[in-house]
């Protein structure tokens, strides 16, 4: 659904001329269907990426395709074709909600312009209010409309940059919500984020950037791929010899103890897992609980932008 | 046309919420049409010892037979031509600030340019919406002013001059072609500010040709007539050509996300 190979864009620098790199040879791809994370620090590139998909800056080199359409060859026609919630929401405050949303479906050249406008004004609550002016609105309420301006025409490809941003618990829950129904529906979806408990949740595969590309996978394959899989043992009384006996079986590394567990570094728990057990329980120990230790995104994501 | 319809249509509905847009695009034709008006209503009351000696010579040759007062109140009035002239840059100027750096500075142009309109939709829709009230002012301006000066000329050989097709071309060329220089020199404008305030006073320097032409005309340097406004209209065509061509370089997607201030 989205294909980059080689996608570079350099800007001129601001005095000497001197060109700044912004994407450095991205190469990667987001299948139908998939939400796919674009992370990064602020200056990574990654809503010059996004402006690059939506046919808004040209790329200076590499290619690109949005829905089997090639970027600087049918610019328009993608255009048509995909919905872009921008990084601000860019509403005008002295229109109503419904005529904001009136205004970008004829653009869209909806058919149906006000049965769309009311399906999703409805659908993101904000029925009510449709005839007040969007200035008086909260920053919920404007990025929920903006969400909803971004889904008028029923695009097959959605860009996402910073979908949350500045929003309370609440709303969040409710955009995230919404991007589950939209996955369910089989859309495609490309989020910029730096909420990565947000991109957790909700990606299929993250893209770690940082000018570059520095990953591409599924969150649980990057966790296993920088950290591998670990087990936490929680024994009723841990003791040295527990913890010499677990380091002595060849598949166990990485064994390390504190207070009563045992972390062990597995690569197939599933099948290692049970040995470890017998061995514990033969050796004398109360095995209480045994799970997974699981990374967060955010070791994943520090580890890799910074290298901590 | 219909997304040009639909920039014209968001425009429209948009600026002319903002008072100061309004109050320039409704007062300054009251303003600009009332005061020759008066003035002529207070020549024909009070005409005074007009001789058509004291006109300067070149307008002598253009009064042709009227009287000393016809011809005093035409000459006075003539000077008033240019008001119909600086209508027609004076409102698109405020609505092109505030339509395209207003825009800019609530970040309303990004989601915009994302659409599938076309960059020359776009600045077509947003052209016409500064040109055509700044148009339709000043030819509904002057429509009042002929029809009032029908009653307050102290000659109908004035009405039939300011029908002539110098006043004609003036209004109805030269106007146009006024609003399309006011506009594309608000856009170069844009590019650069980040005010809309700041766009409307830098863009008001496309009127000071005109004014040039006013105080020269006062100062009896030059008279204007058919020829004058002839040349003033084709040169002014070059001008708009080129303003227009540099405006369109400007109004591109990636400029105006990269390279706009």
């Amino acid at each position: 659904m989205i294909r980059t190979n080689g996608l570079t864009k350099q800007f001129p620098g601001p005095k000497d001329g001197t060109a700044i790199l912004a994407v450095d040879n991205l190469t990667f791809s987001v299948d139908e269907g998939q939400v796919f994370g674009f992370l990064g620090p602020n200056g990574a590139g990654k809503t010059t990426t996004v402006r690059m998909l939506t046919c808004l800056v040209g790329p200076t080199s590499g290619e690109a395709w949005v829905n089997n359409l090639r970027v600087g060859q049918a610019d328009t026609e993608i255009r048509r074709n995909v919905g872009i919630l921008t990084e601000a929401p860019g509403l005008y405050d002295r229109l109503s909600a419904e005529k904001n949303l009136q205004i970008f479906a004829r653009l869209y050249e909806v058919k149906d312009v006000p049965g769309q406008v009311e399906k999703y004004l409805r659908m993101l609550g904000l029925w009510d209010r449709r005839d007040d002016l969007t200035g008086n609105f909260s920053k919920g309420m404007k990025q929920k409309l903006a969400i909803c301006r971004a889904l008028l025409h029923e695009p097959k490809v959605l860009f996402l940059d910073e979908p949350t941003s500045g929003l309370d618990p609440e709303a969040a829950k409710l955009v995230h919500d919404f991007i589950e129904q939209l996955k369910s529906e089989g859309r495609t979806i490309f989020m910029c984020t730096h909420n990565l408990d947000e991109a957790d949740r909700l990606c299929d595969r993250i893209g770690m950037m940082k000018q570059r590309l520095l990953v591409v996978d599924t969150p649980k394959a990057l966790r296993q791929r920088l950290f591998g899989r670990k087990v936490v043992f929680h024994v009723k009384q841990s003791s040295p010899p527990l913890v010499e006996l677990i380091k002595s079986l060849p598949f166990a590394h990485q064994v390390q103890t504190a207070d009563n567990k045992i972390v062990v570094g597995l690569d197939a728990p599933e099948e290692q897992n049970p040995i470890i057990i017998r061995k514990l329980v033969e050796a004398g120990a109360d095995v209480q609980f045994v799970g997974e230790l699981r990374h967060s995104l955010e070791d994943v994501y520090l580890s890799l932008i910074n290298g901590k | 046309m219909d997304k040009i319809r639909t920039i014209i249509d968001k425009e429209w509905a948009e600026v002319f919420k903002n008072r100061v847009v309004l109050f320039t695009v409704l007062f300054m034709p009251l303003f600009f049409t009332a005061l020759p008006l008066v003035v002529m209503y207070a020549m024909r009351v009070s005409p005074g010892n007009s001789d058509i000696m004291d006109m300067p010579p070149q307008f002598t040759r253009i009064c042709g037979n009227l009287t000393g007062a016809a011809c005093t109140q035409y000459f006075t009035v003539n000077q008033f031509m240019l008001l119909f002239m600086m209508m027609p840059l004076a409102i698109p100027v405020a609505i092109s600030a505030y339509s395209i750096v207003g825009e800019k500075t609530t970040r309303c142009l990004e989601p915009l340019l994302a659409t599938p309109i076309t960059t020359i939709e776009l600045i077509v829709g947003k052209g016409l919406a500064a040109a055509i009230p700044a148009i339709g002012a000043t030819w509904a301006g002057f429509v009042i002013f002929v029809v009032g000066a029908r009653f307050l000329v102290v000659n109908p050989g004035v009405l039939t001059r300011i029908l002539d097709p110098m006043w004609l071309i003036a209004v109805i060329v030269i106007g146009p072609l006024m609003a399309v220089a006011a506009v594309a020199m608000s856009i170069i404008v844009s590019s650069r500010v980040s005010d809309p305030r700041t766009a409307e006073q830098v863009s008001m320097v496309v009127i000071v040709p005109l004014l040039g032409v006013f105080f020269g005309q006062m100062a009896g340097l030059f008279i204007l007539n058919t020829s004058f406004i002839l040349v003033a209209a084709a040169v002014l065509a070059l001008v708009d050509a080129g303003l227009v061509y540099l405006s369109v370089g400007l109004f591109q997607r990636e400029t105006i996300l990269t390279k706009w201030k």
